[in-house]
């Protein structure tokens, strides 16, 4: 059909019919002021110093937070090493109880939650309060369910917990992210310190309180706010059986480096490069829906993000033109706006990144294709970018880019698929298009991805364990061989 | 042989469909929030591509009658339009010409052995020409979903082919009772078989209203894409009808949404685009005089307890 197809011919999407603006108006309840929660409540740092939250949505001040020096992750460290003595010795069951009770608790504020995850973060609303909050209770009732059950996991031999476990988590799902770490290191029954990435602090922040509710013992989970310095500290700190990290390859190995003979347990959930992999049978529009949701889901900062799509060559001029005509409808602008489809970048620095590494596709010869959409004047903000005629050497093609941008290469048969679907340093997830189910299994077995997708892309659950291969990290987060990575068999 | 291979060959051609990825983009249409001036502007929109349509054993005369006054007039405010047309029986065709005829409301006739299509081509045909002849400006088909489930797609077209002729100046609807073909791949095989023997400004149309499952947004789309495809590809334009099940202006803004979504500004219009419906007027006109007044009306405000629309 695509050899029939008229270029001249265009759909206009025009403003005939204009969606007014639709401002989600709940309330964040966001503090001028926010201390470090250590044993159970807001303590000043003892650094004395402070650090903005700015909202990327218009760059305006949200809050100050607390910057954490070694003194006072050393001082979290501690509350979690006394809490650790009584948490770990609560029966299952009990322990279960408070998760539940911490779930419920989210799901009541759940449209505070979201609104304070938008502005925050820059996420489109509709993606927090359909996806983020959601599903950080759900991780919570999961796991809540998991605590008096730990004798099940494995037959035959029972699950310890390991002592304080260290988190350090990323700025693209701060909450979601922040549940994935608490939930499962508390139903086995460790305590936590957690840091939270400096540029999104204020759901972690807000959670605190959501504990204190809970009646939480004091000490059971700490925030520890700051940027790189502190999440050094809380990386070395002595007292820590284990660091659960997620964020850049960068980062991550040299975490690794510095755990090198400590004997402390280390998860990594680090970068990705996913390929989208598109055969000529597979159902094209829903393909396309799927690239669309794979790379420009919360502006493509997604670790996971299907940010190389490999599309057959027989159908890639129809794709790259159905692409194109899907862009069209696709509403950048506002995170706070419910109909916003790509919200703003998360920070300054990050625009900055997403922008050269634009600048070089073009400078490499990709061709760029861009939907004119007006920006908004203040925040950061990038317009959803495909770029065409990308080789395998390009930088745009082999560098995890985490922004709303897509590298479009193309393959002849399945098992050059497979070969360009691997060339890369990561292997987090991938993607597979096709009507032939058989075709789906073969892939599923030789892509090097710790998550394939058919039909889809970008789904998750808390029962479905998440990690990756290679650079992209080791350890699993959900599931069953989650809590393996929060416990020792005895 | 020939006629087992007939549909695979035909989606071979024009594409499948995967139902999980249907019904997650619609999803997203019904998140779109619609406030202030873009709610007015598309519960007006809306009204404008109403069929009002009674199709019931019981009708009569004098109910055809009111109908047609409710589609002139569908509430006291002159700021609210008229309705894109009246759908009835082939027998009422003639009585609601009294009404509208001359109008900017259309008589629009089912037609063809509705709602089963279960009687000779013969007949059929007889049927569509005597509405005609009656005056009516729009004829709304049934395939033979029967030789479709068989595998006989020629004959499914050939009929089709033959109703348009049988229609002379009036503009066609051709339904596809998709809850009788049940899968996308279906839906949209059928759309193209219809398409490609229709003429541009005709249409193809979910359902009768008359099973269990009529219009849904998911089914809306398959054959919006399907109208997609067939415009870039032929630059015919075709029209789009989802019928039944389109109760609330909540619903009728979502399948609103899907077309400025997936077919663009062109398709903002009743020539393009209807709602077959009967209920769905009055909560539409229900919702805009909230908009203007800002309160609920009681529901006799809008002729509600005359049951059947």
């Amino acid at each position: 059909m695509s050899a029939k197809r008229n270029p001249a011919r265009e759909l206009l999407f025009g403003d005939l019919w204009e969606y007014d603006p639709a401002p989600e108006t709940a309330k964040a309840f966001i503090e001028p002021r926010y201390g470090l929660f250590i044993n159970g409540r807001f303590v000043a740092p003892k650094t004395k110093k402070t650090f903005d939250a700015i909202s990327p949505r218009d760059e305006e001040k949200l809050s100050e937070i607390a910057l954490a020096g070694v003194a006072d992750v050393d001082a979290a460290y501690q509350a979690a090493a006394t809490a650790f003595t009584s948490w770990s010795k609560l029966p299952g069951t009990e322990r279960g109880k408070y998760l539940f009770r911490i779930a419920r608790l989210l799901q009541d504020r759940a449209r505070e939650f979201a609104v304070a995850e938008t502005l925050d973060g820059g996420k489109p609303i509709k993606e927090s309060r359909d996806f983020d909050v959601p599903m950080a209770a759900a991780h919570f009732f999961y796991h809540a369910g998991w605590a008096d059950k730990l004798g099940y996991v494995t037959p035959g031999r029972t699950l310890e917990p390991l002592g304080v476990i260290g988190q350090v988590i990323p700025w693209n799902f701060p909450l979601l992210m922040l549940a994935w770490k608490i939930a499962p290191a508390l139903a086995t029954g460790n305590t936590v310190v957690l840091k939270p990435a400096e540029t999104t602090s204020i759901t972690a922040l807000k959670f605190a309180s959501i504990l204190q509710d809970a009646g939480l013992p004091p000490g059971v989970v700490n925030f520890v706010t700051g940027a790189g310095e502190t999440g050094s500290a809380v990386v070395n700190h002595p007292l820590a059986a284990k660091i659960a990290f997620t964020g850049s390859t960068q980062v991550g190995k040299a975490i690794q480096r510095a755990l090198a003979g400590t004997g402390k347990r280390l998860t990594l959930e680090l970068g990705g490069k996913a390929a989208n992999i598109v055969f000529e049978d597979a159902p094209l529009d829903q393909a396309v829906e799927g690239i669309i949701n794979g790379i420009f889901f919360n502006q493509g900062h997604v670790c996971c993000a299907g940010s190389r799509l490999l599309v057959q060559e027989s159908v890639a001029e129809e794709i790259l033109s159905k692409l194109k005509i899907r862009l069209k409808s696709l509403r950048t602008g506002d995170p706070l706006d419910k109909n916003t489809d790509v919200g703003a970048i998360n920070s300054k620095a990050q625009l900055a990144r997403i922008t050269e590494l634009v600048a070089s596709g073009v400078s490499e010869g990709a061709e760029m294709h861009q939907a004119a959409c007006q920006l908004p004047k203040k925040g950061f903000y990038f317009p959803p970018t495909l770029f065409s005629n990308v080789s395998q050497s390009h930088r745009i093609a082999r560098e995890e880019i985490f922004g709303p941008v897509l590298s479009i290469l193309t393959f002849r048969t399945p098992e050059e698929a497979v070969e360009k679907a691997n060339n890369t340093h990561y292997g987090l997830s991938a993607g597979v298009w096709t009507d032939k189910g058989s075709r789906i299994l073969k892939m599923s077995t030789e892509l090097k991805a710790g998550v394939v997708w058919a039909n889809s892309f970008n789904k998750f659950d808390p029962t479905s364990p998440f990690g990756g291969f290679k650079e992209s990290g080791f350890g699993r987060e959900g599931g069953k061989q989650g809590l393996l990575d929060y416990a020792q068999l005895e | 042989m020939q006629n087992v291979q007939a549909l695979k060959r035909l989606l071979n051609d024009v594409g499948t469909v995967d139902q999980v990825g249907i019904d997650d983009r619609v999803a997203k249409y019904a998140t779109r929030s619609i406030k202030k001036n873009a709610k007015v502007f598309g519960l007006k929109l809306a009204i404008t591509m109403v069929d009002l349509t009674t199709l019931e054993g019981k009708d009569t005369p004098g109910k055809v009658a009111s109908l047609c006054q409710k589609a002139l007039h569908p509430h006291d405010d002159p700021s609210i339009p008229a309705t894109a047309a009246v759908c009835v029986y082939p027998a009422m065709v003639k009585h609601a010409a009294k009404y509208v005829k001359g109008t900017s409301v259309k008589i629009a006739s089912v037609a063809t052995a509705f709602p089963s299509g279960q009687a000779p081509l013969k007949t059929r045909l007889a049927e569509v020409r005597a509405a005609v002849a009656d005056g009516a400006d729009e004829i709304d088909m049934v395939i033979n979903r029967g030789a479709f489930l068989a595998g006989e797609l020629q004959r499914v077209q050939d009929e089709i082919s033959a109703v348009v002729e049988a229609c002379g100046d009036s503009t066609l609807k051709v339904i596809l009772e998709t809850s009788e073909l049940e899968t996308y791949d279906n839906i949209r095989a059928a759309s193209f078989l219809a398409m490609r023997v229709i003429r541009p400004g005709d249409f193809i149309k979910t359902s009768t209203g008359k099973t269990s499952l009529n219009a849904t947004l998911g089914n809306n789309q398959v054959m919006l894409e399907a109208i997609r495809d067939y415009y870039l590809e032929t630059g015919i334009e075709i029209a789009m009808k989802p019928a039944g099940g389109i109760r609330t202006a909540k619903q009728a803004l979502h399948f609103l949404v899907a077309i400025k979504e997936t077919l663009g500004d062109a398709w903002l219009n009743n020539t393009r685009y209807r709602f077959g419906a009967s209920a769905l007027l009055n909560d539409l006109v229900r919702q805009l005089v909230k908009e203007k007044t800002g309160a609920y009306q009681a529901p006799y405000t809008f002729s509600e307890s005359s049951s059947a629309y």
